[in-house]
Parts: structure tokens; C-alpha cells; sequence
């Protein structure tokens, strides 16, 4: 799985592509914590090329979320797709997350 | 038969598997026709191309695609709990995939069996999801998308599980 990163506007963004599934979060998972350890005052996670997440997905998110709250630092993800959302809503997480629309609104949440 | 790596799709299980020398599921006797079974082994890297046959087989049933898409993750969720600890993420274990079109109850089947190690069916439940913490939510994801779920010790060792989902716009008898 690719995971771009980037900095903007004093936040990292991160962009993983493609599904993340059990084959896939070992790596997803690594990936973002090393981000993670770096990351600038706000860590944007973006979707928009996540197509589908199981529970194993979720539960590295999960993990980003705790570690985040620990480290005060913001943590927000945008641009889910209907089918990734609808894991995060099954789950009762889409409560519990900072869940917005796009790249620019997790910016300023 | 279609054979993709180590798996094998087929629509007469009964034939394949004996010739290979492996001991074939024992499915639900009452079940005589299968519809599609697929069988392979305990590779995460599998999984994606089972969801896509998942997700044409409910479409062609008539759930719409966000419908569709549940039901893959809750065979994904299956799935991946016999991968991580039924075969505590060994990749030689085996596993047999049924999925049964509507019958009288219009409700797809999906059979998950596999042999191994059996587990207490009374511990086999959804966690407090109160407690927000990183697993344990396959069982919840399963039980909330499917209309039944049913886990059971196979005869000779290892596990069956049994899924059903009514189709939409079709009257229970």
C-alpha cells in the first residue's frame, strides 16, 4: 500500500491508497505511527483513496486516536468514502472521531 | 474449476477437493446443492478477491451497492477472525467458502468452515463498545449486518459458521 505525507499549513497530512484490509494494516499501521511521531501541530488523515477498511483498519485508527489524545495533538479525518463511513457508523466510531468533508475543513476544524 | 494461486472456485465441491487429497468440508447436511464454494488457504491476500466475488454475487441478487458492500465486510470480518485466530495467522490453513442463493426463506447463505483450532462458542461475542479501544469489533460488524448468525463445532475439528441475509423486497414465509 502507498501512504503519501505531506505538510501543509502547519499539520501532516496523510494520504494512504488503496484498501486497507488484513493484508494491507500491517503496513498502514507502521506507517502511521512513524508519521505520527513526526507529525506538526494537527494530523490530517485523508480517505479519499481508501475505497475499503475492515476492522482492522479501524483499529489502527483507533490507535492513531489514543496516541493523539496522549500527545495533544488534533487528530481529524476527511474525505471518507460512503463505504468507509459506513464502518465507522456500524461501529459507533463516527461519534468519536473528527470526521469532516474535505482536506481544507480538516485544516481549520 | 478456476484455480488462482491457492485457491479454487468450482460449483460441484464434491468433486475437486476429494481428488486433491484434502478432506472436504462437511457443509450442512441438509444442504445437498451448493451454489459457489470456494476454497483456499488462510492468506490475508485473498481476501480482496473473495469481497469482489461477494459483492457481484449480492448484486446479482438485488442488494444495492451499499447493501452489497456490508455484506462483504461482514464475510471479510469472518474471514479474517479464522485467519487470526483460528489459525493464528498461519498461511497453510484451509478454508471453504459456501454461498447458497435464496430458497423459500429468500434469504442468502455464506458458510465459512474451516479446521481450526475450535474455540468456547460462549466466548465467541460482541465486545462493549463503550470501551473505545483498537479490536474486537468483528463480531459486532458481523452480527449487526447479517440477519442471522450461527457458530458451531464441526464434526472432526474445527469451525462452522453460518450467515444470513434477507433480500431486499422478498416476503419471509
Amino acid at each position: 500500500m502507498n501512504i503519501n505525507v505531506e505538510t501543509r499549513d502547519s499539520a501532516t497530512i496523510i494520504q494512504p491508497q488503496g484498501d486497507v484490509d488484513l493484508a494491507s494494516s500491517p503496513v498502514f499501521r507502521a506507517r502511521l505511527q512513524e508519521a505520527q511521531e513526526q507529525a506538526q501541530a494537527r494530523l490530517v488523515i485523508d480517505l479519499s483513496s481508501v475505497q475499503y477498511m475492515d476492522s482492522s483498519g479501524v483499529a489502527t485508527l483507533v490507535e492513531c486516536l489514543q496516541r493523539s489524545r496522549t500527545d495533544g495533538t488534533p487528530l481529524v479525518l476527511c474525505q471518507l468514502h460512503e463505504r468507509v463511513l459506513s464502518v465507522f457508523q456500524i461501529a459507533r466510531l463516527d461519534g468519536v472521531f473528527d470526521i469532516v468533508a474535505t482536506v481544507d475543513d480538516a485544516l481549520t476544524a | 474449476m478456476v484455480h488462482a494461486g491457492g485457491a479454487e472456485v468450482y460449483h460441484d465441491p464434491m468433486s475437486s477437493s476429494q481428488q486433491a487429497g484434502v478432506i472436504p468440508p462437511a457443509g450442512n447436511s441438509e444442504q445437498q446443492a451448493r451454489d459457489l464454494h470456494v476454497e483456499f488457504f488462510s492468506r490475508p491476500g485473498y481476501l480482496a478477491i473473495i469481497r469482489q466475488m461477494v459483492d457481484a454475487f449480492s448484486g446479482r441478487l438485488g442488494f444495492a451497492p451499499a447493501e452489497a458492500s456490508r455484506i462483504c465486510l461482514a464475510v471479510d470480518e469472518a474471514l479474517c477472525n479464522v485467519i487470526r485466530h483460528g489459525y493464528d495467522s498461519s498461511p497453510d490453513g484451509r478454508i471453504w467458502l459456501t454461498i447458497n442463493e435464496p430458497t423459500d426463506d429468500h434469504c442468502i447463505e455464506f458458510i465459512i468452515e474451516d479446521r481450526a483450532q475450535q474455540v468456547d462458542l460462549d466466548t465467541i461475542r460482541s465486545r462493549n463498545l463503550e470501551d473505545i479501544r483498537p479490536g474486537g469489533l468483528g463480531v459486532h460488524l458481523i452480527g449487526e449486518i447479517m440477519d442471522s448468525v450461527n457458530y458451531e463445532h464441526r464434526d472432526g475439528g474445527g469451525m462452522r459458521l453460518t450467515m444470513r441475509k434477507r433480500i431486499p423486497g422478498e416476503e419471509t414465509n
